[in-house]
């Protein structure tokens, strides 16, 4: 088996060493290096814009470079939490509490090293994960039949939908008006026009690019519009020299990362524990296992190492369930999927043999990847902590600029960018109304494939819906489902009596744009207590 | 009762009961077919009753806790300027972009939109917008080739 995945990856690293992908690769990870340091500006509202860009692409450098975006945004998202406080990227909030009190004791720039060294490591277990279990994962999949393929998909986009944040049953409202929305054009077997209101700019269904600037692009803005506070730049300027960490600090970092590690790849073997929650278990892990949990808080180098180790090994390990069985765990997954449709590929476990080329090749890529934004953030680090400075009222101008013209290049169609602004302000409006917009993308992205294998598995059956329990393997699908279910509400009914969850505190419905109120540092002002 | 409608929770479910029942009415324009056979209506009208009970679910929490004082829907200072700009923006972009072409869109959406900042001056917002339009032009026009003509009528 370990000979088998070898010739693979080996295999792997020469569609990705081409020189066109390698050079996607990079253009993707520089531009997701970049805008996750940039405040107010998320990868997912940046892969929509892209997207329409990878229409005229070859398949494997539009994945590669989507998927780019992705894990660098990761190592930019770091920076902008240490050294500024500024959650910005959900996945890095936690790295805020101790990785800006570090910051105000000058040790930035070791918090950046660790954070660079704790991401590698944290990706590369993820990767090998990935390079093992996915084939695995194909195999067993390649057995289902229509009715297994439908009740993964309903554990897919009920864990999606519930352990992400906000209310679980809010989630799933959202991913039901996903598939909804997914519904809307013609149908899949008659292709009778369905719930298009007469439109006929909607006979095509909703767009995919249209859908996710509308509500990662559009909606976002609208929060975030003169919601930035002052950004303090004073602790922004780090150097080279400043990243090496001492080795006392490195010997007190390393096991955290490993504990990261393995935190971050089991999170991310759970459909829905995304990169977000992977942070916050880890962060919460490190500290009640912590001999000293009280420096947690005041710039605790373990506190920054677990987290950020966790989170890239759990960015990684999102792509298996993706890439094996065509379910993805959250947003940006989804829109992945979204583009590889838009190329005419058909997601799910038949992918890996069918276009080896872009399996194998996105994983070496991983690697590349990887690597580059080592080389990326260590070096021309003042560099990134300047993007920094540019203000957000010069960024979301030009961000709407190529929402407009990346949803009309999509179809060269200005029905589109109507549809975009639609979307967008239905979007804000459920934010209002503390709904989080991710699962609606899952639904939508899922919606067509969910229909498609109901129906087919209600036809095998001879309309016994029953079929679904019958079945083994699909039983054990359902039986998942509704035990997750039911520790949903156990979680529900025991959150009323005021726990935590993870017992930590954080204020992710606070705007992301406004500097986190962590504890205050040792340096800084100290209320009286 | 006037503590209910202040519930963010109840406008919550209500609304999702309302898009729910709307996917039940549009759904009946297509067969509904049978549970072998489905037609084209039967997943909608599914998916359809399935949002008006989770609707409910939402709702039904949030007339439970009445004493608990009224939500806050809105954001504590709205930004109704600086919304109206930033939907503006792309409305701009279609009217400008149908009529007059890529860079007078351009211009126009990123002009617009930039005045929704407080902090922005005209003179910011102009050079802004000038600035992206002669860099968008180039790049979507000279590089990516979109058929999108710069100004339309005049070949450039």
């Amino acid at each position: 088996m370990i000979g088998q995945a070898l010739t693979d990856l080996w295999y792997g690293f020469g569609v990705a060493l081409e020189p066109q992908n390698l050079l996607w690769c990079f253009v993707g990870v520089l531009v997701g290096n970049m805008v996750g340091v940039l405040p107010g500006m998320g990868p997912l509202a940046t892969i929509s814009i892209l997207l329409p860009l990878t229409f005229g692409m070859k398949p494997v450098a539009a994945i590669l470079m989507i998927a780019g975006v992705y894990y660098g945004a990761q190592y930019g998202g770091a920076i902008c939490s240490i050294l500024l406080n500024l959650p910005c990227h959900p996945p890095h909030a936690v790295t805020c509490l101790d990785g800006f009190p570090m910051t105000q004791q000058g040790k930035g720039g070791v918090a950046l090293g660790i954070t660079v060294i704790g991401s590698f490591i944290g990706a590369s277990w993820g990767i090998t994960e990935m390079i093992f279990l996915a084939p695995l994962l194909v195999k067993v999949a390649l057995q289902f039949g229509p009715a297994e393929v439908c009740s993964l998909m309903l554990l897919g986009l009920l864990a999606g939908s519930t352990l992400a944040r906000g209310s679980p049953v809010k989630g799933i409202a959202m991913t039901v008006l996903g598939l909804l929305i997914g519904v809307i054009g013609s149908d899949i077997e008659t292709g009778a026009p369905r719930m298009t209101f007469g439109l006929i700019g909607l006979t095509d269904g909703v767009e995919i690019v249209a859908l996710a600037l509308g509500l990662f692009g559009i909606a976002e803005f609208m929060s975030s519009i003169n919601q930035t506070a002052a950004v303090d730049m004073k602790y922004s300027h780090v150097k080279f020299k400043d990243m090496r960490p001492s080795k006392a600090e490195l010997k007190q970092a390393f096991p955290a990362m490993i504990r990261g590690t393995i935190i971050g790849s089991l999170c991310a073997l759970i459909p829905g524990t995304g990169p977000t929650i992977a942070s916050f278990v880890a962060y919460a892990t490190e500290k009640k296992i912590s001999k000293t949990p009280e420096r947690f808080g005041h710039g605790a180098i373990e506190g920054v190492a677990c987290p950020e180790a966790s989170t890239h090994s759990s960015v990684q390990g999102d792509f298996i369930p993706t890439m094996s069985l065509g379910i993805p765990g959250d947003a940006v997954m989804a829109l992945l999927l979204g583009a590889l449709i838009i190329q005419g590929i058909v997601p799910g476990p038949q992918l890996i043999k069918d276009h080896p080329d872009i399996f194998w090749g996105l994983i070496a890529s991983f690697w590349i990847g990887n690597v580059l934004l080592v080389i990326l953030n260590v070096p021309m680090i003042g560099l990134w902590v300047k993007l920094l400075m540019i203000p957000y009222k010069y960024l979301f101008p030009s961000a709407l600029f190529f929402v407009c013209i990346g949803v009309y290049s999509a179809n060269n169609d200005m029905f589109q960018v109507g549809e975009v602004l639609v979307i967008g302000v239905g979007g804000y409006l459920l934010n209002m109304l503390g709904f989080h917009p991710a699962p609606i993308l899952l639904g939508f992205v899922l919606g067509p494939r969910v229909e498609e294998n109901f129906r087919r598995a209600m036809l095998i059956s001879r309309g016994d819906l029953l079929t679904f329990v019958e079945r083994p393997i699909s039983a054990f699908f359902v039986a998942l489902s509704v035990l997750l279910i039911v520790v949903q509400i156990v979680v529900w009914l025991r959150g009323k009596k005021g726990d935590g969850a993870f017992g930590v505190e954080i204020p992710l419905g606070a705007s992301a744009l406004k500097p986190m109120e962590t504890a205050p540092a040792t340096s800084g002002p100290r209320a009286v207590e | 009762m006037r503590t209910l409608f202040l519930k963010r929770d109840f406008y919550a479910g209500t609304l999702m009961i309302l898009l729910g029942g709307g996917a039940v009415l549009a759904a009946r324009e297509n067969p509904y077919g049978s549970l072998m056979h489905m037609g084209p209506g039967f997943f909608p009208t599914i998916l359809g009753v399935i949002l008006m009970l989770l609707g409910v679910l939402i709702a039904i929490p949030a007339i439970g806790t009445l004493s608990a004082g009224p939500d806050r829907i809105l954001p504590e200072h709205p930004e109704w300027w600086g919304w109206f700009c930033i939907l503006a923006g792309p409305v701009l972009f279609i009217i400008f972009g149908e009529y007059g072409g890529m860079a007078p869109a351009t211009f126009a959406c990123v002009f617009v939109s930039a005045r929704g900042d407080r902090t922005a001056t005209w003179k910011s917002s102009f050079l802004l917008a000038l600035g992206i339009t002669v860099f968008g032009c180039a790049l979507f026009s000279y590089v990516l080739h979109v058929p999108f003509p710069i100004i339309r009528g005049v070949h450039l």
